[in-house]
């Protein structure tokens, strides 16, 4: 057992370099900016570049309201799957895979032709209706993982004793879904909302393609540019999906200790 | 169904609401999702003037796209192939007992973050870490006297992009197979044990095979993963290296192939590509269910 135990060991100690040297490295070379010494210049420069602020709140506000829209569709519609359409749940499921099966860049492809300024719904037209394509390409994207913690929150919870519940007490199904129904499924939903997050604030494909002044065509634009400055947006970068994984952990350990 | 049926209420004031509950869900998947899949997939088998054809398809036998076509199935088999190796390995290290008990939630917790950390931050990253002045590369030169760059390495090159991607396949690997390691019971092993079975005999006969579908899964699964992958592969590369990922983005940006239905068709092959290695990791998955129960 002891051999084995060292080819356990061994797996671990090539694993954690692989892992962590790109980490160093990124963070090293992202301190060389100023010659001889190292400096946190890279990082002055780029938190001075306004467009890295207007690209970076642009992205930070397309998330959320990716998170808010995918939410409001997808809540009530899990909802009634589980409680009452069964049989539309194959549908669901079928639905909710295919972002895995159809890469991004076909997706937008086909928006891209759907709806260009030639067609019925012309959402190219305007940068507003450019905006709220790109939003929906978001949502796509994130519709797995969103569903998924959503169905899971609701799987946790007995939605039809809690339904027939609050509707002998009177209430309507709006107030069932807002009142009963989000308040118990809120720690899975904030799961979902900060995988989202993460997976939307770099995103590149479908904001370059739908021409967006997001915060992943702008990586891409510094990375062609500069040669300090991108390894200190993948510090940045990296440390944005660390805080937003981590908090899907305390959250799901907090939940986890609530229900014992 | 019966149960929540109650009498006392008009069915009128039921059914509406699931309907308008569920109504917005799939107006948006037919808008947003079907609609322009099935639009790029009619496409691919119409000619300009709109009738069917499948000289479209026809066309994607040509050097150019049949080569990108190749090479991103190389470099999505080859990160694949490894990520679900190590990153079995590394699962199963974390979970088989014989650590500290601190690696295990390492370990995942790490693994979450790594598998989402994708795009173009990756690629900076390895540019930092394997590019010309990147940190490894000038520390084998100072160390060793080893100029990798001398020797034929290149970042922006099938390798370099295949260990650039194994950075968050091994992790995705991790999370996908950690519970189907965590269902290998203890017993079988004592019960082989008991019988005079060697290790490899255990793992040949019993942890192998129970393992297999998942792991066969999985591995498509980091396929997928990787073919439509595009962002790592043009911020490191710029399109000098012809992935089909990227012959796509070029089609879209300035129709570089001159003809808008050939761009369908190689949208079409990606879909019938990932489509099938996802159709075999849910039929995998279905299969290795049974003996996770």
């Amino acid at each position: 057992m002891k051999t084995n135990r060292l080819g356990h060991w061994l797996a671990i100690f090539f694993g954690t370099l692989y892992f962590l040297l790109p980490l160093v490295a990124t963070f090293e070379f992202s301190l060389r900016k100023l010659r001889g010494v190292y400096s946190f210049e890279a990082y002055r420069v780029v938190l001075a570049d306004p467009q890295f602020q207007s690209s970076f709140v642009y992205s930070v506000v397309l998330a959320v309201i990716t998170i808010v829209f995918g939410m409001a569709i997808i809540v009530p519609m899990a909802y009634f799957v589980e409680l009452r359409l069964r049989k539309l749940r194959p549908f669901v499921e079928f639905v909710t895979l295919l972002p895995l099966v159809v890469p991004a860049i076909v997706i937008v492809f086909g928006y891209l032709r759907l709806y260009n300024s030639s067609s019925l719904l012309p959402l190219t037209n305007t940068s507003t209706g450019t905006s709220f394509l790109l939003t929906c390409g978001y949502v796509t994207l994130a519709l797995p993982y969103m569903y998924r913690s959503v169905e899971t929150g609701l799987r946790a919870i007995d939605v039809r004793t809690l339904t027939e519940a609050a509707e002998s007490l009177g209430a309507s199904a709006g107030t069932i879904i807002w009142r009963i129904i989000l308040p118990n499924i809120r720690s899975a939903m904030l799961s979902g909302a900060f995988l989202t997050f993460a997976i939307v604030i770099g995103e590149f494909t479908f904001a370059s393609l739908l021409n967006r002044p997001a915060f992943g065509p702008y990586l891409q634009l510094i990375g062609a540019n500069r040669a300090y400055e991108p390894a200190a947006l993948a510090v940045m970068a990296f440390m944005i999906t660390w805080a937003c994984m981590g908090l899907i952990q305390v959250i799901s350990r907090n939940t986890v200790a609530a229900r014992p | 169904m019966a149960v929540s049926a109650s009498p006392a209420r008009p069915p009128r004031l039921r059914v509406p609401w699931a309907v308008v509950g569920v109504a917005p869900f799939m107006a948006f998947a037919v808008l947003f999702l079907i609609l322009p899949t099935l639009f790029l997939v009619v496409g691919a088998f119409q000619d300009k003037a709109g009738s069917f054809t499948l000289a479209n398809l026809g066309s994607l036998w040509t050097p150019t796209i049949l080569a990108s076509y190749w090479i991103s199935i190389k470099i999505s088999v080859a990160s694949a192939v490894l990520g679900a190796a190590i990153g079995a390995f590394i699962a199963y290290a974390a979970v088989s007992g014989g650590l500290p008990h601190w690696i295990r939630p390492t370990v995942m917790t790490f693994s979450g973050v790594a598998s989402q950390f994708a795009g173009v931050p990756l690629a900076f990253a390895f540019l930092a870490t394997l590019g010309r002045q990147g940190l490894v590369t000038l520390f084998l030169t100072w160390i060793f006297g080893v100029n990798i760059y001398a020797h034929g390495f290149n970042l922006l090159s099938f390798w370099g992009l295949t260990i650039t991607y194994l950075y968050f396949q091994i992790p995705l690997m991790v999370l996908i197979v950690t519970p189907a390691i965590e269902g290998l019971r203890k017993e079988w092993r004592e019960a082989a044990t008991i019988l005079g079975a060697s290790t490899w005999q255990y793992w040949r006969h019993i942890a192998g095979p129970v393992l297999m579908p998942s792991f066969l899964g999985a591995t498509l699964l980091l396929f997928a993963n990787a073919f439509g992958a595009i962002a790592t592969a043009y911020a490191l590369t710029g399109s000098s290296l012809n992935i089909v990922t990227i012959l796509l983005y070029a089609q879209i940006r300035g129709d570089v192939l001159h003809d808008q239905n050939l761009g369908y068709a190689i949208a079409f092959g990606m879909i019938v590509i990932t489509g099938l290695s996802n159709l075999c990791y849910i039929l995998l998955r279905v299969r290795s269910e049974r003996w996770l129960k």
